[in-house]
């Protein structure tokens, strides 16, 4: 691993900061575009998911992040964790679209044996940490953010987690860690949809906010969905004040699709081969 | 060889592409059975409840019925505390997240308690698309080690049914490997029944001998047939209950027969081929053994079909190992 300061700035970086909320918008949709393309012809999956997460993805990688489209392994890159394994499918529409995956790798998405499996594996290109197993995000994000600013590099980690994997005791031990040692280089993005496995949310969890907030985190909470919402909040959690930063998004499943957003099982959806075409037309119409 | 293109990964830990005769969601439909008149019977799931077929026992005793959420560590120490208060704690979640998470949870506060909790896991050894975070090849080789864990391997839907209402009376904690979605039957209901802790002789013959567990059996029926069609005397014994272990019965399977077949769906080392193999070196016993299982490493992932005939664990790969004894 390089030293920290004798790593070469690349020459490019994304995000373009200026990107404009539409351009942003534009971006979301060419994810879920691309998503529904992976998705087709599997018959069932986790493409609800991608659909809601898609937004802030569009945000955290066209605005947020600082990487190098040449070098995934940028010592001094920020981090995007994603600690939802199971929405693969978001994470490698959007590394596609940096360039880190290639347009073959991405068409064997989901087949036996595939690189691009239904989870998230790190020996992939800008796969940060092995998903799947549910709560093994935001512990591995402490743990980055303090090896950050123990190499001093200004460097931010993002985190995204669940709601049902709020469930998980190991989130809280890290949320716990987190604020203790003061990582104010750390955001953990939550998306929650309302749903898990066994259909809605099946404990009570609210007010989850305040919970983040109990534990010392500087959070907001906004409509993940609104591109605009997004972003302000992101500039509203830059200060440097020894407190890590939380986004509760509310999502809404298979955002974008209104057949799938109003699916009742929406975790695990199984899609008739039939059904792809009238579902890239829904996304296409309501392109908003 | 199943070609990478050829195939999706895909399902949710059930059997898929079952041939012949299946039952759908066992396991719900005997903890339902039992229930009815055991009111000290609970059920919990750590918002698995859909992929473990538990919802059935959800519908029957919504008051009886617990979603701690998905948290599987915190399953395993509610369960252990509903049995300190006289209940029976049945719980569904996948095995890794037993053997992983949990374990600690498992190891003191059921184990160690002797407490009235029986694990129902669901996708153990290699049963799933979704890679080594959710493949179990390790469950058996990782609960062996505990003392006062009972482990039982079932066969196929008559003997999961069987299972889930037995364990309801063996003191303690159990922990079942089970099988959900379209189960096959094996076993007709009328003729075969658990026993907890002993092993069966299904299949009798004396030119090999299969020692088989779960539904690697099913496997060994039709491998040990085909041996028959050339010939060959193979016998089948069938281990469901691993722990605590018939080692007399091995024993005297293993006498009978020239050379021996292990076949399980788990690591050869640490399961059944393990276990075997102490029983026979101890009691100074040497028959010539073939092991069938998964190998030692992470897996990618794939469809069982695809991952079976890949590593090794389909039935033209047992079935040579029976007739050709290679
Ligand atoms: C530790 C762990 N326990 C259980 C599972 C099985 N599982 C996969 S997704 C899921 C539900 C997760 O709910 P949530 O995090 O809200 O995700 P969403 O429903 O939005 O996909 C569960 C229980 C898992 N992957 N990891």
């Amino acid at each position: 691993m390089a030293q920290p300061g004798t790593t070469r700035r690349p020459e490019i970086t994304i995000p373009a900061h200026d990107r404009t909320v539409e351009q942003l918008h534009d971006e979301a949709f060419a994810l879920r575009q691309t998503m529904l393309r992976m998705a087709s012809d599997k018959g069932e999956g986790y493409i609800a998911q991608g659909m809601d997460i898609a937004d802030l993805l569009a945000v955290v990688y066209f605005r947020e992040l600082n990487f190098d489209p040449n070098d995934p392994e940028w010592a001094d890159r920020d981090r995007f964790v994603l600690s939802t394994g199971h929405y693969s499918i978001a994470l490698y529409a959007v590394l596609h679209r940096i360039g880190y995956i290639s347009e073959e790798k991405l068409d064997e998405f989901g087949l036996n044996g595939a690189d691009l499996a239904l989870s998230t594996f790190d020996d992939q290109p800008g796969v940060e940490i092995t998903g799947g197993s549910l709560g093994h995000g935001l512990g591995q994000a402490v743990g980055m953010a303090l090896g950050y600013r123990l190499d001093r590099r200004a460097s931010r980690i993002i985190c995204e987690l669940s709601d049902g994997e709020l469930q998980e005791g190991s989130v809280w031990e890290a949320a716990m860690a987190a604020a203790s040692h003061r990582l104010d280089n750390l955001i953990a993005v939550i998306d929650c949809n309302g749903i898990q496995a066994d259909g809605p949310t099946v404990l009570d969890m609210e007010p989850i906010a305040d919970k983040w907030r109990a534990f010392g985190w500087d959070t907001r909470e906004i409509d993940g969905n609104d591109v605009a919402a997004l972003v302000a909040a992101f500039d509203a959690l830059r200060a440097s004040d020894g407190r890590p930063k939380a986004i509760v998004l509310r999502t809404t499943p298979g955002k974008g699709i209104p057949t799938l957003e109003s699916r009742e099982r929406a975790h695990f959806v199984r899609v008739k081969a039939d059904e792809w075409t009238s579902l890239r037309a829904e996304l296409e119409s309501n392109r908003g | 060889m199943v070609d990478l293109k050829s195939g999706r990964a895909g399902g949710m830990g059930e059997i898929l592409d079952v041939e012949g005769p299946y039952e759908v969601a066992p396991l719900g439909t005997a903890l339902v059975e039992l229930s009815a008149n055991r009111p000290e019977i609970v059920g919990l799931t750590a918002d698995m409840g859909r992929f473990s077929d538990i919802h059935a026992f959800r519908d029957a005793h919504p008051d009886r019925f617990f979603n701690v959420g998905m948290a599987e560590a915190d399953l395993l120490l509610i369960a252990a505390g509903l049995a300190k208060t006289g209940k029976i704690a049945y719980c569904t979640t996948y095995s890794v997240f037993v053997t992983r998470r949990a374990l600690d949870f498992l190891v003191i506060a059921c184990a160690h308690s002797k407490a009235n909790v029986k694990i129902l896991a669901g996708m153990s050894g290699l049963m799933n698309p979704y890679g080594a975070t959710h493949q179990a090849t390790d469950d058996i080789a990782v609960l062996r080690m505990i003392p006062d864990l009972a482990i039982i391997d079932p066969c196929d839907a008559t003997e999961l049914a069987q299972v889930v209402k037995a364990v309801a009376d063996i003191e303690g904690t159990v922990y079942v490997r089970s099988l959900r979605g379209k189960v096959p039957v094996v076993f007709d209901p009328e003729e075969y029944s658990f026993e907890f802790g002993k092993a069966k002789e299904l299949r009798s013959g004396s030119d090999v001998g299969v020692i088989s567990t779960g539904f690697m059996t099913q496997r060994a029926f039709v491998a040990s047939a085909a041996a028959r069609e050339r010939g060959l005397g193979a016998g089948v014994l069938h281990v469901p209950t691993i722990k605590p272990f018939d080692t007399e019965a091995v024993l005297r399977f293993a006498a009978g027969v020239d050379r021996l077949v292990i076949a399980e769906n788990h690591q050869m080392s640490g399961g059944l081929a393990t276990l075997v193999t102490e029983a026979l070196y101890d009691a100074g016993l040497h028959v010539p053994m073939i092991k069938i299982g998964i190998q030692h490493r992470f897996h990618e992932c794939g469809s069982q079909a695809y991952m079976e005939e890949k590593y090794g664990l389909d039935q033209g790969r047992i079935t040579r190992a029976v007739i050709d004894g290679v």
